[in-house]
C-alpha cells in the first residue's frame, strides 16, 4: 500500500474527485453506481473511472468485502441498486444463473476499442465480463536458505518435499513449509489447486455429478498431508494473513501463495531486508508427474446490469472502460497483474504469468463449483488431522456436495 | 391491567418485532420445506484470459420460467431437515447397522457436520453458562463491597472484555495465544512443554474457546447483577445482621432470593446466547476443530458463492427448537412465577 | 454495609480484594496489551519471532526510527476518514439506545402489570425471536430493502438494530419492573391516576438504575454490531465496526490491521466516558431509596 493510492481513496471518499474530465469519456449523462470487493486494485479502477464523473454524470461505489452477499439482491430490485458488480471467476455464476447482467457485446463494438481478445470473458456467444487481472497461487522461496541447503528451487512438488527434508535435516528451520491451509475456503482451494495440477476433473463431463473420489484425489490429498508434516502444527489455522508472517518473519522457506500478496511481502515492513531481498517467486509447482502448475487462474472484472437504463448502462460501460485503461495499468503497475494491452508487468508478475504460460487451469466456472468447495472445505479436515483416511473423506465430500446440489436443483 | 391499556403499551415493541422477526421466521420456516427448482443446465464454450474451456451453465430464461409458476421452488417436505448436511436421518441409520460397536457408530455421528456441530454448541453452553453466572455473581459481591471511589474505573475495567468489539479482541487474542505470543510462550513455559500448541489440538482449541466464552459474556451477568444488588432492600440485610446471620447465610437467605429473577434472566439470555456462539469460532480460526450450529448457518450462506437459503433456514428452525428445549426447564419455572404473581 | 462487612470479616475482605484484583488483571490485561501495541507496527505487534519485540519495539524502531510510532492511528483517522464512520455510529447508537428504551419501558411495564396468560406468552415468544441467528435474518431482509429501495440507510439499520434488540431488552426491563412493587403505581391509580399518569409520575421516577443498565447493553448491541451494520449500510454510512473489518484485509491482499487495532482503541474511548458516568447515576440513583419494598 503506498500513500499515493491511499490519498487517492482519501479524495475520492471525500468526493473530491468529481472531476471535470466528463468530456474526456464521452458521456452525456447516467449513473454509474459500482459494487465490488475491497481491495488497492479495484479502488485503483473505481478511481480511474471516477474521472468521467461531472456534468450529469454521477460514479460512486459501495467497496466491500460483503459485495458477494449483496449483488443477487442489490441487482435483482428494478432498477438495480448498482449499475455494476466486480466479479471473479467464482462469483460470476450466481449473476448469469439468476440473468441479472447484460452481454456486452454492442457496447464493447461502440465503445470498447481498446479491449483486447483477452479480456472478454465469453459464454457461448455472448461477452458477459471485462476482466482486467489476474492472480493465482504461486510458489515463493527464499534463495538464500535453499542455497545453503545445497538444493535448487523446486519446479515439482516432490522437489518441494525433497527441499522442506533438507532444509529441516540441516536444522535450518523447524517447519520449512507453510500454506493457507485454514479449515474451510482457504483448504479446499488447496486442494482444488492440487486436484487440478494432478489432472483430475472435478464433475461427469455435462452434469453436477461429483466425481473426486478417485485415485487423483486420493493423490492430491495424501500430497497436502505429507506436505502439511513440514509445515507448523498450527497450519489447519492459518490464513493468508498467518501465512505472509510466516515468511516475512523468516520462519518457513517455501510456500504456495497469493502473487497480489506479493508486493506487501517483499516491501520494507513486517521483515527485515535480508529475508525479504531473497524472497523470489516462480511458476508454481506441478504434481504427481503433471504437466501444468497445480494451481488455479483467477481473473477480476466488470460486469453491467441488466435492470437499469439504457443510459446508465451505457455510462457504466464508458466509464469502467476508461477505469480499466492501460494509463491506469501503467500507473498503478504493483497493485495487480493486469490483463490490459499496454501495461508492462513489473517483477512481481513474474509467478502468476509464468503459471499462465505453463498452462495452469483457471477456476472452474460452473455453477455448482462453490457448493463442491465448501463441501471440500468442511470435510477434508478430518483426513488432515489423521482421523479418517482420503477415500473416505473424498466420498463424505461427495455426499455433502450432493445434498447441497439436490438442494439447488443441480441434481 | 386492561386488555386496552396494555395494548397500547405493548404496541410500539410488538410492531416492531412483528415485522423483523415474526414475519422473517415464518418465512424462514416456510423456505426451509421447499428446495429450488431443477435447474435446466446446457453445455456451453466458455472463454477467458485463460482459454477456452466447455462447461455447463445454468438457462436462465427455462429456469426463471419454472420459478414463475412456482415462485416458492418444490415442496420438499421435511426432507432437507432429514438430509445428511442436517439431521441425517439415513447415514445415522447406515452406520448403527454396520458400526461394529458404540465407540465406532458416535465416531461416526460426531463426523456428520451437524452433529458435530451440535457436540460443540452443547459443550459449550454447558460449559459457559454456569460459569459466567457463578462468576458474574461473585464479582458483583465482591465490586459491591468495594469503596464507592473505587467503583467507577472497577466497573469500567470489568465491562472492557465485553465492549472490545469481538472481531478485533478475537483477533489480538488469537495472536496472545499463538506458541509465538506472549500467553501462548508464557503456558510453553509453564508446562515446560515448547512444542504445546492451544491451536492444534482438538481438545485445546475447545478449552480456548470456553475460557474466551467465559470471558467474554462474565461482564454481562457481573453488571445486571451488580445493578440487582443495588436493590437489595436495607432493612431486611440489617435485621438479618441483627439475628446474627454470617455473610455467607445474608447472601444466601437474603441476597439470592431477592437475585433470583435476574438469575433467571441471566441464564435464560447465557444459554441462547451460548447456544448461538459464533464469532469466536471465525476470531480463532477454530473451524477445523470446533464448529456450531450458527457457524453451519453462516457457511451455508457465505461460504459459497451460491447462497444455500433453504439449508440455512432449516439449521436456523432446529436453532430455534434446540433453544426451546434448552429453555423448557426456565420457562416453566417463569409459567410458576408468572401464575403466582398473577 | 460496606464498612460493617469489612470490619467485621477482615478474611473475607481480603480475599474478596484478591478476587477482583485477580479479575482485573483478566479483564484488563488484553486491552492493556492492545493499548500499547496499538503504538507499534505490525511486525512487533504481531510478531512471529518473539513477543518480547512488542515490549521492546525492534521492528518499530527498525521501520520508523522510535519505538513507538502513531502511525496506526493517523492511517485509520486521517487517511482513512474514520471520524466518519464514528459520527455514524453516534448516530446509530443514539437513536437505537432511545428508541428501544422508549418501547422497552412501555412494553417491559405492561408485560409487568399484567396478569393476563397473553402477556406471558409474549414474553415467551420475545424469547424464540431472540434465538434466531442474526445473520438468517439479515439475508432475509436483503431482497425486500432493496425492492422497496430502503437499502443502505442509517435509518432503516437503527430500525432493525431496535427490532432484534426489542426482545433483549423488553424481558430486561420486564425484570427490572417486576422488583418495583405493584403497590406503588397502584396506590396512585387508586388516587385517580390514569395508567399511564401512574407510569409517569411515579413508575418513571423509580426505573432509572434499571433502564440505564439496559440501556448500557442496548449501546453496546449497537456499537459492537456487525451483521446488520455489515450488509445493510452503504460505505458512505458504514460505521465503525465494518469499517475495522475492512482494515483487515482479504485473502489476496494484505490489509493494514495496525489501522484496525488503534481504531479499536480509539472506540473504547466514548465508552469509557460513558460508563464513568452513568456508574454515578446507576449508585447514587439506587443507594438514595428508590425502592421501597
Amino acid at each position: 500500500m503506498t500513500i499515493a493510492w491511499k490519498t487517492a481513496i482519501t479524495l475520492g471518499a471525500l468526493g473530491l474527485s468529481t472531476g471535470v474530465a466528463s468530456a474526456a469519456c464521452g458521456i452525456e449523462s447516467g449513473s454509474v453506481r459500482v459494487l465490488s470487493n475491497d481491495f488497492p486494485a479495484l479502488h485503483d479502477v473505481v478511481e480511474k473511472a471516477k474521472e468521467c464523473a461531472g456534468d450529469g454524470v454521477t460514479v460512486t461505489a459501495n467497496q466491500t468485502a460483503e459485495h458477494e452477499s449483496l449483488a443477487v439482491p442489490a441487482l435483482s430490485a428494478n432498477p438495480a441498486e448498482y449499475t455494476s458488480h466486480f466479479v471473479a471467476n467464482s462469483s460470476l455464476q450466481p449473476l448469469l444463473s439468476n440473468d441479472l447482467i447484460r452481454p456486452l457485446n454492442d457496447y464493447i463494438e461502440t465503445y470498447g476499442k481498446n479491449i483486447s481478445e483477452r479480456q472478454k470473458i465469453k459464454i457461448g456467444d455472448d461477452v458477459m465480463v471485462i476482466a482486467f487481472d489476474a492472480n493465482a497461487q504461486h510458489l515463493f522461496f527464499r534463495e538464500d536458505i535453499l542455497k545453503e541447503a545445497g538444493i535448487e528451487p523446486p519446479k515439482t512438488y516432490e522437489d518441494v518435499l525433497a527441499a522442506a527434508k533438507a532444509i529441516k535435516d540441516k536444522s535450518l528451520m523447524a517447519y520449512p513449509l507453510t500454506g493457507t491451509y485454514k479449515a474451510g475456503w482457504n483448504l479446499a482451494e488447496e486442494f482444488v489447486n492440487m486436484y487440478l495440477g494432478m489432472g483430475g476433473e472435478f464433475f461427469e463431463p455435462g452434469s453436477a455429478k461429483p466425481a473426486i473420489d478417485n485415485e487423483k484425489g486420493v493423490a492430491a490429498l495424501e500430497m497436502m498431508k505429507s506436505l502439511s508434516a513440514y509445515m507448523n502444527p498450527d497450519y489447519l489455522t492459518f490464513d493468508s494473513n498467518s501465512v505472509q508472517a510466516e515468511l516475512e518473519s523468516g520462519s518457513a522457506a517455501i510456500a504456495n501463495f497469493w502473487g497480489s500478496r506479493y508486493g506487501a511481502v517483499v516491501d520494507d515492513e513486517g521483515s527485515t531486508p535480508e529475508i525479504a531481498g531473497s524472497i523470489k517467486v516462480a511458476a508454481a509447482p506441478t504434481v504427481g508427474g503433471g504437466t501444468i502448475p497445480a494451481t488455479t487462474l483467477w481473473w477480476d472484472g466488470y460486469t453491467v446490469a441488466k435492470n437499469i437504463s439504457e443510459a446508465d448502462a451505457k455510462a457504466t460501460f464508458i466509464a469502467l472502460d476508461h477505469g480499466a485503461s492501460a494509463e491506469m495499468a501503467n500507473a498503478n503497475p504493483d497493485a495487480a497483474v493486469w490483463l490490459i494491452d499496454g501495461y508492462e508487468p513489473g517483477p512481481g508478475a513474474i509467478g502468476v504469468l509464468d503459471s499462465m504460460n505453463q498452462g495452469a487451469k483457471p477456476y472452474p466456472m460452473v455453477p455448482y463449483m462453490g457448493l463442491l468447495h465448501t463441501a471440500l472445505g468442511a470435510e477434508i479436515v478430518d483426513f488432515m488431522k489423521g482421523e479418517e483416511d482420503a477415500a473416505k473423506a473424498l466420498a463424505d465430500t461427495e455426499a455433502a456436495y450432493s445434498a447441497a446440489a439436490r438442494e439447488k436443483g443441480f441434481l | 391491567m386492561p386488555h386496552r391499556t396494555f395494548f397500547w403499551f405493548i404496541l410500539p415493541s410488538a410492531l416492531a418485532m412483528l415485522v423483523f422477526i415474526a414475519l422473517p421466521i415464518v418465512s424462514i420456516v416456510v423456505q426451509s420445506l421447499y428446495v429450488e427448482h431443477d435447474r435446466v443446465l446446457v453445455e456451453v464454450e466458455n472463454c477467458g484470459p485463460f482459454g477456452c474451456s466447455k462447461e455447463v451453465r445454468v438457462d436462465a430464461a427455462a429456469t426463471a420460467e419454472l420459478q414463475r409458476e412456482e415462485p416458492l421452488g418444490r415442496f420438499n417436505g421435511l426432507a432437507t431437515y432429514t438430509n445428511r448436511n442436517h439431521l441425517a436421518f439415513d447415514e445415522i441409520g447406515a452406520a448403527w447397522a454396520n458400526a461394529p460397536d458404540i465407540a465406532e457408530f458416535a465416531g461416526e455421528i460426531l463426523s456428520l457436520p451437524f452433529y458435530r456441530a451440535l457436540s460443540f454448541t452443547l459443550a459449550y453452553t454447558a460449559v459457559v453458562t454456569p460459569f459466567v453466572i457463578v462468576l458474574g455473581f461473585l464479582i458483583a459481591l465482591a465490586v459491591n463491597m468495594l469503596p464507592s471511589l473505587l467503583k467507577g474505573p472497577v466497573i469500567f475495567v470489568s465491562l472492557l472484555p465485553m465492549i472490545i468489539t469481538p472481531l478485533i479482541g478475537s483477533l489480538v487474542l488469537f495472536w496472545m495465544i499463538d506458541s509465538n505470543g506472549v500467553i501462548g510462550a508464557t503456558i510453553q513455559a509453564l508446562a515446560n512443554d515448547p512444542a504445546l500448541s492451544l491451536k492444534a489440538s482438538a481438545p485445546l482449541t475447545w478449552i480456548t474457546l470456553f475460557v474466551y466464552g467465559i470471558w467474554h459474556s462474565t461482564p454481562f451477568a457481573f453488571v445486571v447483577f451488580y445493578a440487582g444488588l443495588q436493590t437489595v432492600p436495607k432493612d431486611t440485610m440489617e435485621s438479618a445482621m441483627i439475628d446474627g446471620a454470617s455473610t455467607f447465610e445474608r447472601v444466601r437467605f437474603v441476597t439470592l432470593p431477592h437475585l433470583s429473577p435476574l438469575l433467571v434472566f441471566v441464564g435464560l439470555i447465557q444459554l441462547m446466547d451460548n447456544f448461538r456462539v459464533f464469532e469466536p469460532i471465525v476470531g480463532f480460526n477454530a473451524e477445523a476443530n470446533a464448529t456450531s450450529l450458527s457457524w453451519i448457518i453462516f457457511n451455508d450462506l457465505r461460504g459459497a458463492g451460491t447462497p444455500l437459503f433453504g439449508s440455512a433456514a432449516a439449521t436456523s428452525t432446529l436453532t430455534l427448537i434446540g433453544v426451546s428445549i434448552l429453555l423448557t426447564p426456565v420457562l416453566i419455572r417463569t409459567w410458576r412465577d408468572f401464575t403466582r404473581k398473577g | 454495609m460496606t464498612a460493617q462487612t469489612s470490619r467485621k470479616a477482615p478474611i473475607l475482605a481480603i480475599l474478596s480484594t484478591a478476587f477482583i484484583v485477580l479479575w482485573l488483571l483478566l479483564a484488563a490485561f488484553p486491552f492493556l496489551w492492545t493499548l500499547w501495541g496499538s503504538f507499534k507496527v505490525q511486525g512487533d505487534f504481531f510478531s512471529r519471532q518473539d513477543w518480547m519485540n512488542a515490549l521492546s519495539g525492534t521492528r518499530t524502531i527498525a521501520e520508523t526510527g522510535s519505538a513507538f510510532t502513531g502511525q496506526g492511528y493517523y492511517g485509520a483517522w486521517v487517511l482513512n476518514d474514520f471520524w466518519r464512520s464514528a459520527i455514524n455510529t453516534g448516530i446509530v447508537t443514539f437513536f437505537v439506545v432511545v428508541i428501544s428504551l422508549t418501547f422497552g419501558t412501555l412494553g417491559g411495564y405492561a408485560l409487568s402489570r399484567s396478569s393476563f396468560r397473553y402477556a406471558f406468552w409474549i414474553l415467551i415468544a420475545a424469547l424464540i425471536f431472540r434465538a434466531m441467528p442474526h445473520i438468517t435474518l439479515v439475508s432475509g431482509y436483503l431482497l425486500p430493502f432493496f425492492q422497496l429501495n430502503i437499502w443502505g440507510y442509517l435509518a432503516t439499520s437503527i430500525v432493525v438494530l431496535v427490532a432484534i434488540n426489542q426482545p433483549f431488552t423488553l424481558w430486561m426491563l420486564h425484570s427490572f419492573f417486576k422488583s418495583i412493587p405493584k403497590d406503588l403505581d397502584e396506590s396512585a391509580m387508586v388516587d385517580g391516576c390514569s395508567r399511564f399518569q401512574a407510569f409517569r409520575m411515579v413508575i418513571i421516577p423509580v426505573m432509572w438504575p434499571g433502564v440505564i443498565t439496559t440501556g448500557l447493553f442496548s449501546f453496546l448491541l449497537a456499537y459492537n454490531d456487525f451483521a446488520v451494520t455489515a450488509t445493510l449500510l452503504t460505505q458512505e454510512n458504514q460505521t465503525m465496526v465494518p469499517k475495522i473489518a475492512s482494515f483487515l484485509g482479504t485473502t489476496q491482499v494484505q490489509g493494514n490491521v495496525m489501522y484496525a487495532v488503534s481504531a479499536v482503541v480509539s472506540a473504547t474511548v466514548p465508552l469509557f466516558i460513558l460508563v464513568l458516568f452513568f456508574q454515578r447515576q446507576i449508585v447514587s440513583g439506587l443507594t438514595a431509596g428508590a425502592v421501597k419494598g
